[in-house]
């Protein structure tokens, strides 16, 4: 599968596409299909979101999985500081980033 | 400490104002990210992997308390309680918001402050030894002439687009505490035959992915030529630097590939025609160095402190006092090195908390000083030796107490993919899993000085090639692999690190580097031998059978 991601113009934060929206939570990422550019070229006209590409995932049980890691550090938050990852200090949710 | 007059302070608020300005335009939709990319880079606003990332420009390393606590502030308030301290003696923020950026700028002028040149094409913010105006063995404080190449570098039109960054380092000791052959442009100051002062200038000096230890163009220019020489230095590299490929654009190429004669040559032939225009170049009058000069001026040391000792009663002070305090020219006052290297910590990190009680700690106890080093750690440069035990025990309470000071556990490592957009591999958690394989204090103290330093990508922020062990991190097909250096210095003896052999993984990398100590434990001649020293004379070779078996 192919997830959309981006950053927040205003804040930064990483962002996910979920189908109408950016969401936070990789949890809520969709499945763009080759629909990646058009969607891209919409939402950054729109100022929604800042230097947004497309990456590699898998599905699992529990929601989508980037492949490259470090799309997965980008979605949880740096693996030295879990009291500031999604969701926020806990210390397990990082276990399927490494 | 120097003080903004007014043209100082009016091109910082007239910056602040213009990127505010920008930021809104960007915010609005008037300008895209490829228009606004460069004036925030220009500012030092970086996008990295989490948020807007934010550099903010400390020179040469000097802090007030009021500035460290402005740094504490805007740690509090716009981000999340943390800064990162950098090996250029700047301090990042990583989780910025664009839309709090121009606030955040016009907070950090009024304690005269900003980021302007911490990113893009031009002479980045100039560094220095740490230990400036307090240790004994300098001719001259260098942060004089780091001021004076500040003022020259701030906004300088001709050198604002160069072919590629710039980096400029001054010393004025003998021992290198700045890393100073390894930056583009390094110099040291030194007094000639005749006793006047001036430098050795050092250029082409640096890291990244081709690593050189930049040499010497000239033995000294005065320093009433100083500044028309740096502007001949860079008016060569500014015309002949490859603008056509990134990879070589850096000015260590254009005098590698020239060769030192010929680029001294064609610097030379450029400084005799600056020097023949009218006015005979650019450098400022006596009246101006005196100016700048004053603000360095010592302290008011008291006199009658100079038989002063500490109380040695606390075994634990001991330790520290042996490890992290140096002597400091003036009889009854030391210069203490506060580790922001806790076992398990990240490397260079400081809370508002821990950034407030440093300040409140420099105005009481270091005539208002705090100095930011490359190594990533804080130093109070004039500590009278009376209340050093009150400093440990403030410190301690604060986790900032670790007795580390250039031990295996003192550690350079970048941000690494933890944090930065260009990173191949995480840094932080190898230099974390190395200080806890060498916790034991005992331990670390037998091994003695052994720097080692971590980078996650080739552009070398950690320093791995001056590392004793250096360390690169880098991906192998999405898995993180590390390279293992030995022999690399940033110190005078400036040298580069040898790749061992084959990578290795995370677990894998602490393993050999604690089977590399382990064999200079073995090879020293004996425990006064540095790690560094014993590679130097045995070599290579019974480092990687060591390592590999």
């Amino acid at each position: 599968m192919k997830l959309l991601t981006g950053n927040d113009l205003a804040s930064g934060a990483v962002v996910w596409w979920t189908g109408s929206d950016w969401s936070v939570h990789l949890e809520e990422a969709a499945d763009v299909g080759e629909h990646a550019e058009e969607i891209m070229a919409v939402e950054e006209a729109a100022r929604r979101v800042n230097t947004p590409y497309a990456v590699d995932a898998q599905a699992t049980p529990n929601g989508p999985r980037p492949s490259h890691i470090k799309d997965r550090i980008r979605a949880l938050g740096p693996t030295v500081r879990p009291d500031l990852s999604l969701p926020k200090a806990d210390r397990a949710a990082g276990s399927w980033v490494i | 400490m120097y003080r903004y007059d007014h043209y100082d302070q009016a091109m910082v608020d007239a910056r602040v104002a213009e990127f505010r300005d920008q930021c809104a335009r960007r915010l609005s939709g008037e300008l895209t990210e490829d228009q606004f990319k460069p004036l925030r880079l220009m500012n030092g606003l970086y996008l990295q992997l989490h948020a807007y990332m934010l550099r903010v420009a400390i020179p040469y390393g000097t802090l007030s308390g009021a500035q460290m606590r402005m740094l504490a502030q805007v740690a509090r308030k716009y981000d999340r309680g943390y800064g990162h301290f950098t090996t250029r003696q700047n301090i990042q923020y990583n989780w910025i918001k664009l839309e709090d950026a121009g606030t955040i700028l016009a907070e950090l002028a009024t304690v005269e402050m900003h980021a302007i040149q911490t990113s893009g094409n031009c002479i980045r913010n100039i560094s220095s030894d740490q230990y400036a105006g307090a240790a004994a063995d300098e001719v001259a404080d260098p942060r004089v002439w780091a001021e004076l190449i500040r003022q020259w570098s701030s906004f300088h039109p001709e050198f604002s687009y160069l072919p590629r960054k710039f980096k400029i380092a001054v010393i004025a000791a003998n021992e290198d505490r700045a890393a100073m052959k390894l930056h583009d442009i390094g110099l040291q100051v030194v007094r000639n035959d005749a006793g006047e002062l001036g430098c050795a200038v050092y250029v082409g000096g640096g890291m990244g992915r081709t690593p050189m230890v930049g040499p010497l163009i000239r033995e000294f220019v005065g320093a009433d030529a100083l500044m028309t020489y740096l502007e001949a230095c860079l008016r060569v590299y500014n015309r002949y630097g490859r603008r056509d490929n990134i990879y070589k654009a850096r000015i260590k190429i254009l005098v590698h590939d020239l060769g030192p004669d010929e680029y001294r040559r064609q610097v030379e032939e450029e400084f005799a025609q600056l020097r023949a225009a009218p006015g005979g170049g650019i450098d400022p009058p006596a009246a101006e160095w005196d100016r700048i000069a004053a603000h360095f001026a010592p302290p008011p040391f008291q006199a009658s402190f100079a038989d002063d000792e500490p109380d040695l009663a606390d075994p634990d002070f001991r330790v520290w006092l042996s490890q992290n305090v140096q002597a400091h020219k003036q009889p009854g006052y030391a210069i203490a090195t506060i580790s922001l290297k806790p076992v398990g910590g990240i490397p260079g990190d400081a809370s508002a908390e821990q950034m407030d009680l440093i300040a409140d700690l420099a105005e009481r106890l270091s005539f208002d000083e705090v100095r930011v080093t490359h190594a990533q750690n804080l130093v109070l440069p004039h500590v009278p030796k009376r209340e050093l035990y009150a400093l440990w025990q403030a410190l301690d309470a604060a986790g900032l107490a670790t007795s580390n000071l250039d031990l295996v556990s003192d550690i350079i490592a970048c941000p690494g993919l933890d944090y930065c957009s260009l990173a191949n591999a995480r840094s932080i958690p190898v230099a974390q899993r190395i200080a806890e394989r060498f916790a034991d204090m005992d331990r670390q103290r037998d091994l003695g000085e052994l720097k080692i330093k971590i980078s996650g990508c080739i552009n070398a922020c950690g320093h791995h090639h001056a590392g004793h062990i250096g360390i690169l991190g880098v991906d192998r097909k999405g898995v993180e692999n590390y390279q293992l250096l030995l022999g690399g210095s940033g110190a005078e003896d400036a040298s580069l690190g040898k790749i061992t052999g084959p990578g290795f993984d995370e677990a894998g990398i602490v393993d050999a580097v604690e089977r590399t100590v382990e064999a200079y434990r073995r090879l020293r001649a004996d425990s006064s031998e540095r790690f560094l020293d014993t590679y130097r004379r045995v070599g290579m070779q019974p480092f990687k059978e060591a390592i590999y078996g």
